[in-house]
């Protein structure tokens, strides 16, 4: 896939929440180029004199209709706040699409049809019983508003799993209920069940055929290990801290089955039986 | 239009903009965004003998205007490199040059020596400077005898261009740059990274995963230029400078201070087509100066 080099310019820059930041970023002169769920862009951060490296961000959303890039920023560091800081009709320097996203679901017939050995028809078949449970922690549910964006145009109904410390980190809700259902866990109880992700009510309730997750490392561990005692293929999103964003420097590599590997060319997002975590 | 072409021992650059290596992968990363023949010279990561895994993560923390890593050279080995690299980047229309290394003098000549059996690598780059391995790199660097003894071995092997890689973490690199030159380096690059650390307060913990790491980026460049200009003193064969250079203007400082060509590291994470905006910033350099060949300009600032 492409790589480019585009400065965009910042449309509209709203706060779902305090702390949290919403760039939704365009291309003024052409459409953005092709992006898939789960791959990331590398923000350049102007104007913050303790901030050398691009900022990695996953992208939250491609809207099309509006030719709108979306990203959505957890104000944490220096970097961070500085994107936060951005006013609208600010150039915004990004290098995208980067990494390796989720595997949508043509793909994920096509591995489980090569593996049935069964007829066109009955990997058809297949294809409509694949339901998605996407589990997303924190600010790591940002990618997954895209993912289910680009299934819900499948004709997918996505469940969105989603947990936060309280009610006020769990964002844009609004946006993921339009897509699928939506089921919200608390570490407080101030929404949804309270507890984690994996102690959710839903898992005993229902079943899936696909699970991705992004958020907190422990969280998708633990994903990861109900998702393997079901036998439910799982792929997970890494955010390690990295330099290049390109495959160049191997700073950001995560131990797999195949040694030491990037996270952000062979990732970010990885099937987890292929981790060592 | 000023010619850029330059020579580093019989290596010849059609510019004197290299990239430098472990920041550029091996150039089909960056395809995207340069175009590769454009660029005077790729140097691609270190190679070792055997394969190696490298040190654990965290490997990466970013520091006031640059960064520090401790990779430890994670690469699958100069077989891997000569059967499925090597058939790819020998097709980029540019000088592709390896950075070698190794934990004995043997290592080094015998990695060289299978390097130099490939026809369109026409020089490499002896990194007797990384910070980050347990066993050798560095602790080849910072004495003249642990320089010249693989400098030594691998001459002996190796027939093309050979240029050394000094580390900045030694009391004089003139010493170091001399004692190469003595026994046969056509050339010297340099910096490598400096040594440094990083402590994450919170955590009351040192960032990287092994406590210390290499510092690149334009924190280093005063230091860079700085042993460009002493080496350029001390020594007859040509340099090539490094150390933080993010744009044409600072490219050219180095240039002035004695290297024949330079090469571009970190400043490629943050603008992936910064070696091709460098080349075409020095050809306007001198242009608008009135010099006619980049050579002209090659130590300058010592005249006078």
């Amino acid at each position: 896939m492409k790589k480019y080099i585009l400065d965009l310019v910042l449309r509209r820059t709203t706060q779902p929440r305090p702390g949290y930041v919403l760039l939704q970023l365009t291309d003024p002169d052409k459409p953005l180029p092709e992006m898939l769920p789960g791959q990331f862009v590398e923000v350049r951060v102007d104007g913050s004199p303790t901030t050398f490296l691009r900022r990695p961000i996953s992208i939250n959303l491609v809207d099309r209709q509006r030719n709108e890039l979306w990203l959505l920023v957890h104000a944490v560091g220096a970097g961070t706040r500085a994107l936060a800081a951005l006013t609208e009709g600010a150039v915004v320097n990004v290098v995208l699409p980067l990494g390796r996203g989720f595997t949508l679901p043509e793909e994920a017939a096509s591995e489980w049809g090569a593996a049935s050995e069964r007829g066109a028809a009955s990997s058809r078949e297949n294809l409509e019983a694949q339901s998605y449970l996407l589990v997303g922690g924190g600010v790591g549910t940002a990618p997954l508003l895209y993912l289910g964006q680009e299934l819900a145009a499948l004709g997918y109904k996505p469940t969105f799993l989603l947990g936060a410390r309280s009610a006020d980190d769990l964002l844009q809700l609004d946006d993921f209920r339009r897509l699928g259902a939506v089921h919200l866990t608390t570490e407080d109880g101030s929404a949804g069940e309270r507890g984690f992700v994996t102690q959710h009510s839903l898992w005993q309730t229902a079943t899936f055929s696909r699970i991705c997750t992004c958020g907190p490392k422990p969280m998708m561990v633990a994903v990861a290990r109900l998702a393997h005692e079901k036998g439910i293929p799982c792929e997970a999103s890494l955010e390690n801290l990295m330099a290049c964003g390109l495959g160049a420097c191997l700073c950001c590599v995560e131990d797999t089955v195949d040694g030491n590997v990037c996270v952000c060319k062979e990732g970010p997002v990885f099937s987890t039986d292929k981790l060592k975590w | 239009m000023a010619d850029l072409h330059t020579k580093i021992g019989a290596l010849e650059l059609k510019n004197p903009v290299m990239t430098a290596s472990g920041t550029f992968g091996y150039g089909l990363e960056f395809a995207d965004f340069v175009d590769l023949a454009e660029i005077g010279g790729i140097i691609v990561k270190g190679t070792t003998l055997e394969p190696r895994q490298g040190n654990a993560y965290p490997r990466m923390a970013e520091t006031a205007q640059g960064m520090l890593n401790c990779v430890g050279l994670q690469n699958k080995g100069v077989d891997y490199f000569c059967q499925h690299i090597y058939p790819e980047v020998r097709q980029i229309d540019t000088a592709v040059l390896v950075n070698v290394s190794g934990n004995s003098p043997e290592t080094y000549a015998e990695c060289a020596r299978r390097i130099a059996e490939l026809d369109d690598i026409p020089a490499i780059e002896l990194n007797i400077s990384c910070p980050n391995v347990k066993q050798g790199g560095m602790a080849f660097g910072v004495t003249c005898e642990g320089a010249a003894s693989v400098v030594k071995a691998v001459r002996a092997v190796y027939p093309k261009t050979l240029i050394v890689k000094l580390s900045p973490n030694v009391t004089s690199i003139a010493d170091i740059a001399r004692a190469v030159e003595a026994e046969g380096a056509d050339a010297v690059s340099l910096i490598n990274t400096l040594m440094g650390m990083a402590i994450d307060a919170e955590k009351r913990r040192p960032i990287l995963s092994i406590g210390t790491g290499g510092l690149s980026g334009p924190a280093v460049k005063p230091v860079a230029l700085r042993m460009v200009w002493q080496v350029f003193e001390a020594v007859q064969i040509p340099i090539v400078g490094l150390g933080g250079i993010m744009n044409a203007t600072d490219a050219v400082e180095f240039l002035l201070a004695g290297a024949s060509a330079i090469e571009i590291g970190t400043a490629n994470f943050i603008d992936p087509a910064v070696t091709v905006k460098v080349a075409r910033g020095i050809e306007d350099y001198l242009d608008r100066h009135g010099f006619t060949s980049v050579r002209e300009i090659v130590g300058l600032a010592h005249e006078g």
